[in-house]
């Protein structure tokens, strides 16, 4: 299995929509073909079009509000001591979080398509909230599917997708998360693929959503490499990417940019979520090497028992508590180009503490996994490494959980 | 190539009615019932579709689901599964029997092994809803050699160039899904249209069976009567759900349900 150079990663996949041969796919119910062909053909015209190019760049920069920061964390730096700790503040975008580049993209294809209703999952509730905006923006309308659990401990973004207009739907299924949420909104697909858009909120699902999160995504990169060179004159010697994976859609579009440098240049860190230590449940397929299986229309490593039954994840973070993950993500990894780790609730939450102790930062639990590891890893690297986490969260709509968990003060 | 599946829409034909076939999931509410199940209706029934539970269906609605989370919970395994087909088959070795279920199941069973299991057990025809054309031709090869029936899923959105290729690549039995919907949905079409889309695969092909599924209750079921065969899935996993729900007998009221359908096709 091996990488190419000089082609998106999203377009290396073969004729059958498969990675390396073995990930990715269209397991997909008959009726989902052609509306799955249909989204390609459109897809795939439009991300060659100039005026498409230039529509998405007018909304990312206006709306989206490009470039997000990219910071230097000083204290934190001098508190860890080693390599220069720096931060990509994604979420900074419009929302608060990477997940509206996606929202917008499927917004401007279901414009393209003729389509009035957009449907979409979503697990911390920001890709919900996102594709309400989205659709506010773009005159559709729009229903999320949730699960009941993800309702009930990510209410602020809850309460955005209603103001916004949207339609929340709780799934009560098996775990009532984001599993749930996504096989819910495929089979209200499957059911009304005639008139209504999909987006699936990571880089997961059949084939075309995988490429079209990717692709939406990697305006972080495109920034962060722009930033660098300002900053560094080049892209440093030494350069460490850290993201946290659940999906795996920031990791990819934070990553992407820089996937034809050599890994001893730029390395790509994927931090999993390792679940509570007292746990033997957790998403981190990659990490605890999960078998290869089908999920959402997809092969990936995917965390599951003999028989092929998907198994229940558990994490603090509603976004990455995901038993799946992006076949981009297993086909980096199978091909050594990233680097997969875990980090447990307690070490997010251990790493929470200590970032927004010393900076102006106020990571969500999400990448406060990917922080968690860039904070114990940097010790040990040289001054000349700069290390960057992306902060493609905000903590706002985990005040409830960082309340009980921490107390009020780390609100 | 053929097999009980061919006899079974013979039978039908020269009774100038479609075939019934029946949907339930192996292992609900228990392994025991779900063979007395099977065992009660088989006399009713010309093919026996026996679903094999997933915890993730994307296409199927809430009474399947159900009843798949049921049998689930309810301790069922793939191995079970077989062991259910293979007593089923001591009892009335010429009913035809189908499993239904998602790809995920196959492959982690391994192809080849799932299939000599299905073989060994009495396994006639296999609907793998997650693994459309042309992503299915290596395993419906492999199903082909073993005369095991693989059966192609057509739906209202496969376009006409799409069609001609399926049919060309299917076995003899061929599913129809009668609309756009999830399994179990409110039949939302009339039975002209449906009919009118079953007419063009039969026009592709004449001797293919053609069966219709997706929205077939008893109140639906006497409108398709000139399909070859008419699936009824959700209805009967609803009867399950009720039965338990009054403390009555699944057996009972299924058998009551499945004697109904084929009244109304006779």
């Amino acid at each position: 299995m091996k990488l190419k150079k000089g082609i998106p990663v999203i377009d290396q996949g073969d004729k059958l929509g498969f990675w390396g041969g073995k990930f990715g796919g269209n397991f997909v119910p008959e009726t989902l073909k052609k509306p799955i062909e249909d989204l390609e053909t459109l897809f795939n015209k439009l991300k060659k079009d100039r005026n498409f190019i230039n529509e998405r760049d007018k909304y990312f920069k206006n709306w989206v509000g490009s470039p997000t920061r990219f910071i230097k964390l000083k204290n934190l730096t001098e508190y860890v001591g080693g390599a220069q700790i720096w931060s990509k503040v994604v979420s900074d975008a419009n929302g608060g979080a990477h997940k509206i580049y996606n929202a917008t993209v499927h917004c401007l294809l279901a414009k393209r398509s003729g389509k009035k209703v957009i449907c979409g999952d979503t697990g911390a509730g920001y890709a919900g909230k996102m594709l309400s905006m989205a659709a506010k923006k773009f005159g559709l309308k729009c229903k999320i599917f949730m699960g009941a659990k993800d309702i009930q401990r990510q209410q602020p973004n809850v309460r955005a997708m209603k103001k916004n207009g949207a339609e929340v739907i709780p799934v009560y299924s098996g775990s009532q998360t984001l599993v749930d949420a996504v096989s819910e909104c495929m089979r209200y697909w499957v059911a009304n693929c005639d008139k209504v858009a999909m987006c699936v909120g990571s880089t997961v699902g059949p084939a075309v959503f995988v490429r079209i999160c990717g692709w939406s995504t990697s305006q972080i990169s495109r920034e962060l490499k722009t930033q660098l060179v300002d900053e560094f004159g080049s892209v440093p010697k030494k350069l460490k990417l850290y993201n946290c994976v659940g999906g795996g859609s920031s990791s990819f579009g934070f990553w992407n940019e820089f996937m034809d440098y050599d890994k001893k240049q730029c390395e790509f860190i994927g931090v999993e979520a390792g679940g509570p230590v007292k746990s033997k449940k957790h998403a981190a397929p990659l990490t605890y090497g999960s078998k290869i299986g089908i999920l959402h229309g997809a092969a990936q490593y995917v965390n599951q028992n003999t028989d092929g039954q998907i198994e229940e994840t558990e994490s603090i973070s509603a976004g990455l508590d995901y038993p799946g993950i992006s076949p981009l993500h297993c086909f980096l990894k199978d091909t050594k180009r990233a680097r997969y780790t875990a980090a447990s609730d307690e070490e997010a939450l251990r790493a929470y503490k200590l970032v927004t102790k010393f900076e102006k930062l106020k990571p969500s639990l999400e990448p406060s996994h990917a922080f968690s590891v860039a904070i114990a890893e940097a010790k040990r690297f040289s001054e000349d490494t700069i290390v960057v986490v992306n902060s493609c969260g905000d903590a706002y709509k985990d005040r409830a959980i960082i309340e009980r968990r921490l107390g009020k003060k780390y609100v | 190539m053929s097999n009980l599946i061919s006899y079974a829409f013979k039978k039908a034909k020269s009774e100038k009615r479609p075939a019934l076939l029946t949907y339930t999931v192996a292992g609900d509410s228990s392994k025991k019932q779900s063979l007395e199940i099977l065992k009660s209706i088989s006399k009713k029934v010309d093919i026996l579709e026996i679903g094999v539970p997933h915890n993730t269906p994307v296409a199927d609605g809430s009474q399947i689901q159900t009843s798949s989370y049921r049998a689930i919970k309810n301790g069922i395994k793939v191995n079970d599964i077989f062991k259910i087909v293979k007593d089923f088959k001591k009892f009335d070795k010429y009913k035809p029997v189908i499993l239904m279920g998602y790809y995920n199941m196959i492959f982690q069973y391994g192809e080849n092994e799932f299939l000599r299991k299905c073989k060994i057990s009495g396994v006639n025809g296999l609907i793998v809803v997650d693994l459309p054309w042309p992503e299915n031709k290596k395993f419906a090869s492999k199903c082909k050699k073993r005369s095991i029936f693989f059966i192609q899923l057509l739906s209202p959105t496969t376009t006409k160039n799409r069609l001609k290729k399926i049919i060309k690549d299917s076995h003899e039995m061929i599913y129809f899904i009668s609309m756009l919907s999830t399994t179990g949905g409110k039949l939302k079409v009339s039975s002209k249209e449906i009919l009118s889309n079953y007419d063009k695969i039969k026009k592709i092909n004449s001797k293919k069976n053609v069966v219709i599924g997706f929205g077939i209750t008893e109140k639906t079921i006497k409108s398709l009567k000139k399909a070859d065969g008419l699936v009824v899935g959700s209805a009967i996993c609803r009867e399950i759900t009720n039965s338990l729900k009054k403390r009555q007998n699944p057996v009972t009221n299924v058998y009551n349900v499945v004697n109904r359908l084929k009244n109304k096709i006779k």
